[in-house]
C-alpha cells in the first residue's frame, strides 16, 4: 500500500468518488501481484498443487478480473468481486468438484485479502461461495453439469447483486411521501438511486445533505441531487441537531450490516442516528444483502479501524493526535428500518437472515 | 413506525413462516436441506413418542409423576452387574472434569495443577470403585448389618473404613476431606452401591420371589386391559366431539389416574405396575400428544397428595412459603437423604448409577447445569447398558418409560432444568426412532453413542466453539465481570489467559452458594489476576469493569435467560453502565418458551440456609424462627433476565443477538439436537 496511515477501503472509495488516478490503478496492480503470487492459505498439500489459479491458467488473475469489472462506473466492489469469482468459475479447468471449490476458495481469499477492511467485499465472498457452492444437485451430477449449475447460480448471484439497488429503490418509495423533508449523510449510491426513483415518481420532497467532512461526500451528493431538481440544502456536520426538527426521515447507506442489525457506516452516522432517535424520527437504511457481514461489534473499538486522511487545512502540531477512522458503528436500537433487496426488514433481522444464509 | 428494535416482528416483517431467504431460485431445493449430513429418516414425521415428548408442557419439566410412571414401576429383571461403577468411573468422564468443578473435591486445596485437581475431583465424586476381591465380602456385612430400614450413619462408617480399604483406595479417603454433611452423603452412596453390587445375589432371590408372586396378578390383567380399553374410547368418543378444553384435559388426565388407582401400595405393588403397563403405554402416548401435559401445581392441595404417594423419594414440605411461589415445590432439605439411603434396596426401578445421580442432586453434590445434564447421561448410559428388554415388550417403548421413570425419580430429588429437559428429549426421540430391524444389544450400543455423542458435540464441542468466539471479544486492558460460577466462562478466561491477552477478571458472588469462591480459587491457580467481591458491590465495582460474562441456565425464545439468581441484577447494572453483556450458553440449552418473569418457572431452594448463617453463631438471630407463622422465606435458584439486557448471546452457532434465539430453535432444534 502507498501510505500505510490510509486503508484499502478509504483508497477504494476515493476511486469511485473520483477519478481513477494513475497511482491508484498501480497500487491495485502492486496488490494483485501480492496476493496472486502466495499459494493459497492452507488447502491439502496435494490439492494445492493441482488448485494453484498460477500453475494451471497463468493468465488468469482473479484480480484483474475483478479490477476490470470495477471499472464500471456504478458497478459495487462487491458486485465485481461476485462477477470475477462467477468468472473463476467459468475460466476454471478443474476437473473434480473438490479442486473448483478449492480453487473459488483461493479466489476468494485472494480478493478478500486485497482489501481486508472492506466489509462488503469480504462478506460478498463469503455469500458467493455460500450460495453457488450450496446447491443439493452437487453431489448427484457429472462434473460438467455440475459446473454449468454453479456457473448459472454465479451469474444469478451476480444479477441478484447488480439489481438490488433498483430493488430496493423500488422498496423504499412507499416511505418517501410528498412533502418530506430527508436527511442524507454520506455519499450511498443506493440512497441516490431511492431519491433518483423517487423523483422520477414525480415526488416533492425536500433533501437536506450533511458536508460529510473531510472527504466532502454530501456536497458530491448534493450535486447530484441538484442535476434531478430536487430541492436540496446543503447543512455541516455539526448542524445535524439543529435542523434535526425540521426533518422527517434519516436516510443513510451502509458500508456493512452486522449480526446484532446495527451497521457500520460512514463516521457521523451514529450521532446522527442518536440525534433521530432522541427526537422520533426514523432512521432507514438502504443496504445491499451482500453488506450482510458475520460480525458482531459490541462497541466502536470493537471494529477493524479503516483509516483516511484529514485535512484541516492548517498545519497540525505533531503533538495533537488526529482521529483517523472513516466509519463507526451505529448499534440496532438506533435504526428503525433497513430497505434489502430481502425486503425491508427490521434490524434484528439481520441476524435471522444471517444465521439462514451461514449456517 | 415504532422504533423500537424490540417492535414485534411480525408487524413489520413481510413475509411469514417458510420465507426462503436471500436469493432464492424458485425451482431450487431449499438450501438449508445439504448442511446437515443427509438422514433418510428425517423427512418422516417423527413417531409418536418424540412427538408425545415434544409436546410435553412447554416448560419441559415433565409432570413428576402422572399415570405412565407410575405404571412404569416395574420390577427391573437384572440387576447392576459389578461392572458398573468401575466403568462409570473409568469411562470417558475424564473428558468432562470441567464441568465438575471443584465443590466435591476441596481434598487438595494446595494442588498445583489445574487437572490433576480435576481428576482428583472426579475421583471423590464418581467414586472409583477399584475392583477388590473382596467386594462381596464387604458388602455381604453391609447387608446383614443394615437389615431394610434406616442406616445408623456411625455404624456405617465403622464399614466403610473397612470397605474403604479393600474396595476403594482412592474414593474414600478423598471424600473424608470434605465437609462433615458431605462424607456421610458420599459414604453413604458409596456403601449403598457396594452392598448393593455384593447383595445382588440377594435381591435377585428377592426379585425370584417376585417373579412367583407374578402368576398371581396375571389372572387380573384382561380385565383390567378391557376395562381401560372402555375408558379409552369413551374419552376419544368425547375427545371427538371438539371437547378439547382444558377441563377435559385435565379429566382426561385424571381418571386413568384413578384407574389406576387399585394399584396396591404394598409390596407388590411394583409386579402389579409392571404388568400393566406393557398394554397402556400407545394409549398414554395418544393422550399426550393431544393434551400438553400440564406441570404440577404444588399449590393444588389434592394433587400434591395423589403426587406424593406415589413419589418414591418422601419430601416434607416446608410450611410458609412466599405467597408468589406457592406453585412450586419446597421441602424441609435434610430429611429424605438417610430416608432415601434406606430404600436403596427397595428401589427396583431406579437404576442405582441413576439412583446415585440423583442423590448428588439432592445433596447438592453436583450443581451447574451441564455437570448435572452430563451425569444424568452417564447414568442413564449405565441404565441402557444394564437394561435388558423384558419379555413380550419392545424396547421401543419399555426404555422410553424406563427413562422417563428415571426422569421423574431425578426430578424428585430436584426438579430437573431446562436444558436436562432439552437432553432428555433428544434421548427420548432417539430411542422412539431406533429401526425395528435393530437387535437388542445394538439398540443398546447405538443408544449408548448417541448419548455420547450428545455429550462430545452438544456440550463439550460446543463449548469449545463458545470460547473460540467469546475469546475475540476480550482486549488487552479489559477488565471482565462475572458471576457465580460458568463452566463456559471460565474456559473462555482460561483460554484467554493462554492467549496470552493481558485482562483482569472481577468474579462477583452471592451468598448462599459461594460458588464464585471455587472459580476464583481455579483462576488463581492459573495465575490470572482476580478481584472477588459480592453482589452487593456490583453498582460500585461496574464503572470499572468493560465487559460483563454471564452463563446461563437456559435462554428463551423471547430472549430471556434464565440462570442463576443474581443475574438479572448484574446484567441490569451492567446495561446502565453501558457495559456490554455477553452471555455464554450451549444451543442445547435454548427453549422454546417464553417466559416473562421469574415466577412462573423457578426452583425453590432450602429457606434454611438463607435464614442462618453456618459457623456464625452471632448472626443467626432467626434461630427457630423459620416456622412462625408471619414469616415467610424465600429462596429463589434462578432468576430470568429481559433479553434489552444482554448484548450477544454466544453459542455455537456463533454470536447471535438475544432477538434470534428463536431462530436458532426453530432452524436447529429440531434438526441438529435430534439427529
Amino acid at each position: 500500500m502507498a501510505d500505510p496511515k490510509i486503508s484499502a477501503y478509504y483508497q477504494t472509495r476515493m476511486a469511485h468518488f473520483g477519478a481513477v488516478t494513475n497511482d491508484w490503478l498501480a497500487q491495485a496492480q502492486s496488490a494483485s501481484v501480492i496476493t496472486t503470487t502466495p499459494p493459497p492459505p492452507s488447502p491439502p498439500p496435494t490439492a494445492a498443487t493441482l488448485s494453484d489459479p498460477s500453475h494451471q491458467k497463468p493468465s488468469f488473475s482473479v484480480i484483474d478480473e475483478f479490477n476490470r469489472w470495477r471499472k464500471q462506473p456504478d458497478l459495487a466492489e462487491a458486485v465485481a468481486a461476485i462477477r470475477a469469482l462467477a468468472a473463476v468459475i467459468r475460466s476454471s479447468m478443474a476437473t473434480t468438484m473438490m479442486q473448483l471449490e478449492i480453487e473459488l476458495k483461493s479466489a476468494s481469499d485472494s480478493l478478500k485479502s486485497w482489501d481486508t477492511t472492506s466489509i462488503s467485499l469480504t462478506a460478498a465472498c463469503d455469500l458467493f461461495m455460500r450460495y453457488v457452492t450450496r446447491t443439493a444437485a452437487l453431489e448427484y451430477e457429472d462434473f460438467n453439469s455440475a459446473k454449468s449449475r454453479l456457473i448459472e447460480r454465479a451469474d444469478k448471484f451476480g444479477e441478484i447483486s447488480y439489481t438490488a439497488r433498483k430493488v430496493i429503490a423500488m422498496l423504499s418509495q412507499d416511505f418517501i411521501f410528498n412533502g418530506c423533508t430527508i436527511l442524507v449523510h454520506g455519499f450511498s449510491r443506493v440512497v441516490l438511486e431511492v431519491l433518483k426513483l423517487a423523483a422520477q415518481n414525480k415526488k416533492l420532497f425536500r433533501v437536506l445533505c450533511t458536508e460529510g467532512r473531510p472527504d466532502r461526500t454530501g456536497l458530491r451528493l448534493s450535486n447530484e441531487l441538484a442535476k434531478l431538481d430536487v430541492p436540496v440544502k446543503l447543512v455541516i456536520d455539526s448542524a445535524v441537531a439543529y435542523t434535526m426538527d425540521e426533518v422527517d426521515m434519516v436516510f443513510v447507506g451502509a458500508d456493512g450490516v452486522v449480526e446484532s442489525g446495527g451497521i457500520i457506516n460512514m463516521m457521523g452516522t451514529y450521532q446522527i442516528a442518536m440525534v433521530a432517535k432522541s427526537m422520533s424520527k426514523p432512521v432507514y437504511v438502504a443496504a445491499e444483502s451482500y453488506k450482510f457481514a458475520r460480525l458482531y461489534p459490541l462497541d466502536q473499538k470493537d471494529l477493524a479501524p479503516a483509516l483516511r486522511p484529514v485535512d484541516f487545512g492548517v498545519p497540525i502540531p505533531s503533538k495533537v493526535e488526529v482521529e483517523c477512522s472513516a466509519r463507526d458503528y451505529t448499534p440496532p436500537q438506533y435504526l428503525t428500518l433497513l430497505f434489502t433487496d430481502l425486503g425491508v426488514l427490521t434490524p434484528s433481522v439481520v441476524s435471522d437472515e444471517l444465521i439462514q444464509l451461514y449456517l | 413506525m415504532d422504533p423500537s428494535r424490540r417492535a414485534p416482528r411480525s408487524a413489520i416483517d413481510p413475509v411469514p413462516k417458510f420465507r426462503q431467504v436471500g436469493f432464492f431460485t424458485p425451482g431450487a431445493p431449499p438450501e438449508r436441506s445439504q448442511s446437515g449430513p443427509p438422514d433418510p429418516t428425517h423427512s418422516t414425521p417423527v413417531s409418536d413418542v418424540s412427538q408425545s415428548a415434544n409436546s410435553l408442557s412447554p416448560v419441559m419439566i415433565p409432570p413428576p409423576r402422572h399415570l405412565s410412571d407410575n405404571l412404569v414401576i416395574n420390577a427391573r429383571p437384572t440387576l447392576a452387574s459389578p461392572l458398573r461403577a468401575d466403568s462409570l468411573a473409568g469411562g470417558g468422564v475424564s473428558s468432562f472434569g470441567d464441568f465438575f468443578p471443584a465443590p466435591m473435591s476441596p481434598a487438595t486445596p494446595a494442588s498445583s495443577s489445574y487437572s490433576s485437581r480435576m481428576a482428583a475431583g472426579e475421583g471423590s465424586f464418581f467414586e472409583r470403585h477399584g475392583g477388590g476381591g473382596d467386594k462381596g465380602n464387604n458388602a455381604g456385612k453391609v447387608a446383614s448389618s443394615f437389615p431394610r430400614g434406616g442406616f445408623d450413619l456411625t455404624a456405617m462408617k465403622k464399614v466403610s473404613g473397612i470397605g474403604g480399604g479393600g474396595g476403594s483406595g482412592v474414593g474414600v479417603p478423598a471424600s473424608e476431606l470434605t465437609t462433615v454433611s458431605v462424607v456421610n452423603d458420599s459414604l453413604a452412596i458409596h456403601e449403598k452401591e457396594k452392598a448393593n453390587r455384593g447383595g445382588g445375589s440377594a435381591v435377585e432371590a428377592k426379585d425370584q420371589s417376585t417373579g412367583s408372586k407374578q402368576q398371581k396378578p396375571k389372572t387380573t390383567k384382561a380385565e383390567r386391559r378391557a376395562l381401560q380399553e372402555s375408558q379409552r374410547a369413551a374419552k376419544a368418543a368425547a375427545k371427538a366431539e371438539g371437547n378439547k378444553a382444558s377441563g377435559a384435559a385435565t379429566s382426561v388426565n385424571a381418571k386413568p389416574a384413578k384407574a389406576a388407582k387399585p394399584t396396591p401400595k404394598v409390596d407388590n405393588a411394583a409386579v402389579a405396575a409392571s404388568e400393566k403397563k406393557g398394554g397402556d403405554c400407545p394409549p398414554e402416548k395418544d393422550r399426550k400428544k393431544d393434551v400438553p401435559q400440564p406441570r404440577m401445581q404444588y399449590d393444588d392441595k389434592s394433587r400434591v397428595e395423589k403426587a406424593k404417594r406415589r413419589a418414591v423419594v418422601k419430601q416434607t414440605e416446608a410450611r410458609n412459603r412466599v405467597e408468589l411461589f406457592r406453585h412450586l415445590p419446597q421441602y424441609e432439605h435434610g430429611s429424605q437423604l438417610p430416608d432415601l439411603e434406606s430404600k436403596f434396596f427397595h428401589l427396583d426401578p431406579v437404576h442405582p448409577a441413576v439412583y446415585k445421580v440423583g442423590l448428588q442432586y439432592l445433596s447438592g453434590d453436583i450443581c451447574g447445569a451441564n455437570a448435572r445434564c452430563i451425569a444424568m447421561f452417564q447414568a442413564f448410559q449405565e441404565a441402557i447398558k444394564d437394561y435388558r428388554v423384558p419379555p413380550e415388550k419392545t424396547l421401543v417403548r419399555d426404555l422410553t418409560a424406563k427413562i422417563g421413570s428415571y426422569v421423574s425419580f431425578l426430578n424428585e430429588c430436584r426438579p430437573i432444568s431446562i436444558s436436562m429437559g432439552n437432553a432428555i428429549r433428544f434421548l427420548k426421540s432417539r430411542i422412539a426412532k431406533l429401526p425395528l430391524t435393530l437387535s437388542e444389544s445394538e439398540a443398546k450400543v447405538s443408544l449408548q453413542s448417541d448419548i455420547e455423542r450428545f455429550i462430545s458435540e452438544k456440550i463439550v464441542l460446543a463449548n469449545k466453539v463458545i470460547v473460540k468466539h467469546a475469546v475475540t471479544k476480550i482486549r488487552d486492558g479489559d477488565v471482565l465481570l462475572t458471576y457465580g460460577s460458568s463452566s463456559a466462562v471460565e474456559m473462555i478466561l482460561l483460554h484467554a489467559h493462554e492467549l496470552g491477552k493481558q485482562f483482569r477478571v472481577v468474579v462477583v458472588d452471592s451468598r448462599p452458594k459461594l460458588r464464585g469462591q471455587l472459580l476464583l480459587r481455579r483462576l488463581l491457580e492459573k495465575g490470572l489476576s482476580c478481584e472477588y467481591t459480592h453482589i452487593n458491590a456490583v453498582s460500585y465495582i461496574m464503572h470499572e469493569v468493560t465487559r460483563v460474562f454471564l452463563g446461563a441456565s437456559s435462554v428463551l425464545s423471547n430472549g430471556t435467560v434464565y440462570s442463576r439468581v443474581g443475574t438479572a441484577c448484574v446484567a441490569m447494572v451492567a446495561h446502565a453502565f453501558r457495559v456490554p453483556v455477553i452471555v455464554c450458553c450451549e444451543a442445547y440449552k435454548f427453549h422454546d418458551r417464553v417466559q416473562l418473569d421469574s415466577i412462573c418457572s423457578n426452583e425453590l431452594g432450602d429457606p434454611d440456609i438463607i435464614s442462618n448463617v453456618r459457623g456464625r453463631e452471632d448472626v443467626n438471630y432467626l434461630d427457630g424462627w423459620a416456622n412462625v407463622e408471619n414469616l415467610q422465606l424465600l429462596n429463589l435458584i434462578y432468576d430470568a433476565t429481559p433479553s434489552d439486557y444482554v448484548s450477544m448471546i454466544v453459542t455455537d452457532y456463533g454470536m447471535v443477538p438475544p432477538t434470534s434465539v428463536p431462530v436458532i430453535v426453530r432452524e436447529y432444534g429440531r434438526e441438529q439436537v435430534w439427529i
